[in-house]
């Protein structure tokens, strides 16, 4: 088979079947997530009427949507091999730079908006950069980034909570409504973006290096894969993704808030990890993400529907954490 | 066997490569003919892993020259080195674990579906190269259950077999495989040898670099013998015995222009287990 001439030798075997649908959940290792989300789902369904409704889904999606889109850079960065603490910062100081400009800078709406986007852009990109071109590892890289995104949104919002948000930056806010329920648009952008990118991770050339060059970087690079311009690529990638964020961010608030995002980072990793990512590079799939960001949305918002304090939502958390890390754990173990 | 005057596929003359004060290649020679396994051996330090590396591209010699197909060529990287038909497979079985074997076989060069799903969607065509993937593996009678199955739920031997099968799938010119069975049991070992003379058989001539020298008995064709930066001796197994080969490697004997075994050291020979006679 080498590149034109078919070779004479006969020998296919008839027919390779694809593999099935078990299969792929099972490989991609989203079935365990799965479970928990559906278990969680049936728990809260039968504690309270509340909980199974139209309304109530559509409100759990908008809670997540921000850092279920957070946690879309933050797969493909760890799927790498690598970890961004920086994007709940970049987020923050890319609504600060779209609605600032918007408001008090006179610039257009959509012109705030695409150098918010550019902004978020190229910290991921400089991210990239220092990790590929230095290189240095990415937790140290987006560590540094996140103190000096923090300081930026701080200085250039002069601490100040941004109103007075011109519509087209909050649109995405707005609601169409299907049957009874209404649903955002930005609810929309979010589960768009993750079928986008679970194309793109599963059914091109670019998912296939990405999951290569986390997997075993230099297999990757002497098959001829450009590994570093496929991790700047992802880091740039990311930053695109927290700069859409930072406008869903704003959608939802209808201000821009030097405050936000503040332990998304974490809440971003926790949603990856849930998802059956492994952190060590090279397996998981950005739908398993959509479901461990639904998992923390769903145990968050069911537990306040029965009436359990907050802090006992952050408890559950921590221990599914260390529950997902360590089947992965034991399931690498095995797998050698 | 190849006929002596065949154009060799590949020919380099004088390489030299130092490295400050060390010289690792010093006006070595090499030549891979057509169809043949030309094993490359000798001691740690001989130079001949820097003598593939300035085959490959993985580094540029300081001065001499490399023909492919008779043509001068100058690889920079090993990826030049890859456009020109020449494929490697490295010791430490460079395959992506997680990845299933299909997707080993084609990783850097994915093929996409053809109309605007290839060209606008960029959309893989994975039917065609699990096809394509379960011909090569069963025209090189690997035998494996299922090409989804990761690469990592695979023996030490089936995973060489698929880096081995990458390789023949790409290779126009020669493989090049660097200590294939040093990671490997015998009875694995001996699947990949079995798999070296089938794609020699297949018309790819192959250079096998190994530190094993019945492995290197049992499917060279011709045993370049590397010391101190340059190829002192080309033979046949056939002609000469495993304690000669060891013995010119160790520079107790060379080997005449006839052909003919001369003891340089007759203590060092009788050591490595040469009688005295020199020849066979």
């Amino acid at each position: 088979m080498a590149t034109t001439t078919a070779p004479p030798e006969p020998a296919a075997p008839a027919d390779i079947p694809p593999p099935s649908l078990r299969q792929r959940l099972l490989s991609g290792s989203t079935l365990g997530p799965l479970a928990a989300l559906i278990i969680a789902c049936a728990f809260f369904s039968l504690r309270t009427d509340r909980f199974l409704t139209g309304g109530n889904f559509s409100l759990i999606i908008q809670q997540v949507m921000v850092v279920g889109t957070l946690a879309i850079g933050q797969t493909l960065i760890i799927l790498t091999a690598g970890i961004d603490l920086s994007n709940g910062a970049i987020m923050a100081l890319s609504s600060i730079v779209m609605t600032r400009l918007a408001v008090h800078s006179g610039v257009p709406p959509l012109l705030a908006l695409l150098i918010g986007l550019a902004v978020a852009t190229a910290f991921g990109l400089a991210n990239g950069l220092l990790v590929t071109r230095v290189p240095l590892p990415p937790f140290i890289v987006t560590l540094g980034m996140l103190n000096i995104a923090f300081a930026l949104t701080h200085i250039y919002s002069q601490e100040q909570t941004v109103t007075g948000v011109p519509s087209l930056l909050t649109a995405l806010g707005n609601t169409f409504t299907l049957g009874d329920t209404d649903i955002t648009y930005g609810s929309i952008v979010t589960i768009g973006l993750f079928l986008l990118f679970a194309y793109l991770l599963g059914q091109t050339a670019w998912g296939r290096h990405v999951y290569a060059v986390g997997n075993n970087p230099e297999a990757a690079r002497l098959t001829g894969i450009p590994t570093n311009r496929v991790l700047v690529g992802v880091y740039a990638t990311a930053g695109l993704v927290y700069g859409i964020a930072a406008l869903l961010s704003v959608a939802r608030t209808g201000v821009g808030d030097p405050q936000a995002g503040q332990t998304d980072n974490l809440d971003s990793i926790t949603a990856v990890v849930l998802g059956g990512t492994s952190l060590f590079g090279g397996r998981g799939t950005v739908l398993g993400t959509l479901i461990g960001a639904l998992i923390v949305g769903v145990i968050r918002n069911g537990l306040q529907l029965i009436g359990v304090a907050s802090i006992y939502q952050t408890l559950i958390t921590g221990i599914l954490v260390i529950l997902a890390v360590t089947i992965d754990q034991v399931s690498r173990r095995r797998s050698r | 066997m190849t006929p002596a005057h065949a154009q060799p596929v590949m020919e380099a003359r004088g390489l030299v490569k130092r490295y400050g004060q060390v010289t690792a290649l010093d006006g070595a020679d090499f030549e891979l003919l057509p169809g043949e396994v030309l094993a490359v051996i000798g001691d740690n330090g001989a130079g001949k892993s820097t003598l593939i590396k300035a085959l490959t591209g993985a580094i540029v010699p300081d001065s001499g020259e490399i023909k492919l197909d008779g043509q001068v060529v100058h690889f920079r990287t090993p990826i030049d080195a890859r456009r020109h038909g020449i494929e490697t497979v490295y010791q430490d079985l460079a395959v992506a674990p997680a990845l299933d074997i299909a997707s080993n076989l084609f990783l850097g060069r994915e093929q996409r579906r053809s109309g605007v799903l290839g060209t606008v969607f960029r959309m893989l065509d994975k039917p065609a190269m699990r096809r394509r993937a379960a011909q090569q593996m069963a025209e090189l009678k690997i035998g494996l259950r299922s090409l989804t199955q990761a690469v990592e739920n695979l023996s030490g031997g089936q995973r060489q077999g698929v880096a081995v099968a990458r390789a023949a799938a790409w290779a126009e010119h020669m493989v090049i495989m660097d200590e294939p069975t040093a990671a490997l049991g015998v009875k694995e070992s001996g699947q990949v040898l079995d798999l070296i003379r089938r794609i020699r058989d297949r018309g790819l001539p192959v250079v096998l670099i190994s530190h094993n020298m019945p492995h290197v008995f049992e499917v060279a064709d011709r045993i370049h013998v590397q010391r101190l930066g340059r190829r002192v001796a080309v033979v046949k197994p056939d002609e000469h015995s495993m304690s000669e080969v060891v013995a010119v490697m160790t520079g107790a004997l060379t080997i005449d222009a006839s052909d003919q075994a001369v003891v340089v050291d007759q203590e060092a020979a009788t050591a490595a287990g040469v009688r005295p006679t020199g020849k066979e």
